[in-house]
């Protein structure tokens, strides 16, 4: 089980409060967790990452364990905290704008 | 008892202001959507309850919102807009070619007989169309493909594709305005298009009467007389007798041509309004007085109309999509500023009063007449 932690806004969209607990067959990855949540809350579509190129929208930022892993490829599999449900993947709007 | 609701979009958020037809006591509800932009929200002319809303964020891109209850509630549906093909270029600020990238949807426009059927004004310009709702989209390639797309231009507020206005009897017939390109026509449903900007000057571009490049601000027409057009470009205030083909300007005694929305009354078809604003670099009213003005006569004639608006200080601006008119009798007009305040006149812009006053800026005011 990995929980992800989105920010205000997506929470709102998604209609969750809270952590979003998903269940990931294989190995964890930022691709696979993000298809599973795009397949669980199919409003996030675009919201996160393109929907053709899957490209990270350029303000969102993703972090986990303390680290900034929005640069890391999407295949890289995630921390083990991560996959093991220790630590949140954070999804986070950047600070930008005003 | 008819009533009117005012849909107001702005930069943190969407508000319903809604009122019975004296217009004097508005209810004020929102905000919707906390916190994102609302370029624009619209009812359908085939079912008032049916609403759509453009949504977005720098953060997190773009959503269209749909309510099937007059707004009491939403939900999130297609926000895939993909151009057709190969997208191409346009110009850049700096006159290199430039990828056309998908940024935001700016306008609305649901069809005047089904209310699944709506069109979106996008930036970079393009129109897409969607049959099912809005849960899917599809670019009408045809404007961006039709030869001049490359010549296009961002203006300063981005390429973006403002104006649609829908023939009410025929359907082949659709007009649409892109800053920085011009206006332009299709007379078979959105398949293939052409500029119509013969008649507009334009000083700020290498060939003033060139075919494309015109910052066209917004185009407005009455339903009567779909021929007529009225157009408010960056500078100057132009009218076209013949659905285009030919423009002359009408700006007449204006203290500035210079503004952004244009309207026109919903039963004097001779009747318009416009707000004009000091000059392309200073986005505010002249000599700090807010102040619409009125012309009965088509243009060329206009009165200031001040009652109600402040007359010393003001320094808004009224942005493309931030007029409307009702279709109660006498006619409503509205205004949004980029200072958040909502102007109401019951009586065609004789008086004014605010509804409120401090919203987040304005972005844009459509208003539905209800049974």
């Amino acid at each position: 089980m990995i929980r992800v932690a989105l920010p205000a806004h997506l929470r709102t969209l998604a209609r969750v409060s809270g952590e979003v607990q998903l269940d990931i067959a294989g190995g964890a990855t930022q691709r696979t967790l993000l298809d599973a949540l795009e397949a669980r809350h199919p409003m996030l579509r675009g919201t996160i990452r393109d929907h053709v190129t899957k490209q990270r929208r350029a303000f969102v930022r993703f972090f986990a364990c303390g680290e900034d892993l929005s640069h890391a490829p999407p295949d890289t599999p995630l921390p083990d905290a991560v996959a093991a449900g220790a630590e949140p993947f954070v999804v986070l709007g950047a600070m930008a704008g005003g | 008892m008819s009533g009117v609701r005012l849909l107001v979009g702005t930069r943190k958020g969407a508000f319903v202001l809604t009122s019975d037809a004296r217009r004097d006591r508005w209810d004020v509800s929102g905000p919707l959507f906390a916190g994102w932009e609302i370029y624009h929200m619209k009812g359908s002319p085939a079912d008032p309850s049916r609403l759509y809303a453009s949504q977005s964020t720098g953060w997190f891109g773009q959503l269209i919102q749909r309510s099937s209850d007059g707004g009491k509630t939403w939900e999130p549906v297609g926000n895939e807009f993909v151009y057709e093909g190969i997208a191409g270029t346009h110009q850049w600020y700096d006159g290199t070619p430039h990828p056309w990238e998908f940024a935001r949807v700016w306008h609305l426009e649901p069809s005047q007989r089904d209310p699944d059927t709506v069109y979106a004004g996008v930036e970079d310009a393009a129109l897409f169309r969607s049959s099912d709702g809005a849960k899917t989209w599809q670019e009408l390639p045809g404007l961006r493909g039709h030869g001049s797309g490359p010549s296009w231009a961002p203006g300063a507020g981005g390429m973006c594709l403002h104006t649609i206005l829908l023939h009410p009897s025929n359907p082949n017939r659709i007009i649409i305005a892109i800053s920085a390109a011009g206006a332009f026509r299709s007379d078979d449903a959105g398949k293939t298009w052409r500029p119509i900007n013969r008649g507009l000057r334009s000083e700020q571009i290498p060939n003033p009467t060139a075919e494309v490049g015109h910052c066209v601000h917004r185009i407005a027409m009455h339903r009567s007389r779909p021929d007529v057009l009225f157009m408010q470009k960056h500078w100057d205030v132009m009218r076209s007798d013949d659905a285009g083909e030919s423009w002359r300007e009408v700006s007449g005694n204006l203290p500035s041509d210079f503004g952004f929305p244009i309207e026109v009354h919903a039963h004097e078809p001779e009747t318009l309004y416009v707000v004009p604003i000091k000059s392309d670099s200073e986005h505010y009213p002249p000599d700090g007085k807010l102040r619409v003005y009125r012309s009965r006569t088509g243009g060329n004639e206009w009165e200031a109309l001040t009652k109600g608006l402040p007359q010393r200080d003001c320094y808004v601006n009224v942005l493309r999509d931030a007029t409307a008119v009702d279709s109660l009798d006498p006619c409503g007009v509205y205004f949004g500023t980029t200072g958040g305040q909502v102007y109401a006149s019951a009586d065609a812009g004789d008086s004014w009063a605010p509804i409120v006053r401090d919203l987040p800026a304005v972005m844009s005011v459509e208003v539905q007449t209800l049974p």
